[in-house]
């Protein structure tokens, strides 16, 4: 019955709109992760626990390699779970 | 060859107070008497697990940064292993930026631990 084929959306999709992501350890000058503070290093961890890819924190690669000895550090003396559900 | 460590260990929960000092104290002299020197030392007392380890679900930490020959290393964690107060154990080498780090954490560290102590009270 529509008579337009075109699709209209209530709110226009916006593209190219996204800032774009940068590594915050480089911006803010950390030159060491420290594996003693698990709130700190949740921010890279997914729910389930896992560490999130470079490709969704827009972390460096020479601080993603830091960030997974980090948080492997921290599962080691239990400040972070290896496995869980529903973390945050 | 004198390198900087640092060591986190758990304790397990059974212990008393007393207890638990003298096993801090016992790792102490063991740096101590191995030519280590202590650089800092903390405990954060008794802290819930993120997972169970022998069972326990929580456990005391302390933490000691020291300086010490690298051949220590291996005689300090066999006497981790073979005490049975022990749970878990880490002992990491420092590098240049972690030792500038932990100063800052250090001078940072007493400010944010009064913070807390105030909230609890």
């Amino acid at each position: 019955m529509a008579k337009s084929d075109e699709i209209r959306y209530l709110t226009p999709p916006s593209f190219d709109l996204s800032k774009k992501k940068y590594c915050r350890f480089k911006k803010s000058g950390i030159k060491f992760i420290d594996y003693k503070d698990p709130n700190f290093l949740k921010k890279f961890l997914n729910e389930q626990g896992r560490i999130l890819p470079r490709r969704v924190t827009g972390t460096s690669l020479k601080f993603q390699r830091k960030i997974a000895e980090a948080v492997k550090r921290s599962r080691n003396i239990a400040l972070l779970p290896f496995v869980t559900d529903l973390m945050k | 060859m004198l390198n900087q460590y640092e060591t986190v260990f758990i304790l397990t929960p059974v212990l008393s107070e007393p207890q638990m000092k003298e096993a801090v104290q016992k790792f102490r002299n063991l740096i101590k008497d191995n030519g280590g020197e202590i650089v800092h030392e903390e405990e954060w007392g008794l802290k819930k697990l993120a997972y169970p380890i022998q069972k326990k679900t929580t456990g005391f930490y302390s933490l000691f940064e020291f300086k010490s020959d690298a051949k220590f290393i291996a005689k300090l964690e066999t006497e981790f292993k073979r005490d049975e107060r022990i749970i878990r154990f880490m002992t990491i080498k420092l590098d240049k930026y972690a030792i500038e780090y932990n100063i800052k954490r250090r001078t940072k560290g007493t400010e944010k631990q009064t913070k807390k102590n105030n909230k609890e009270e």
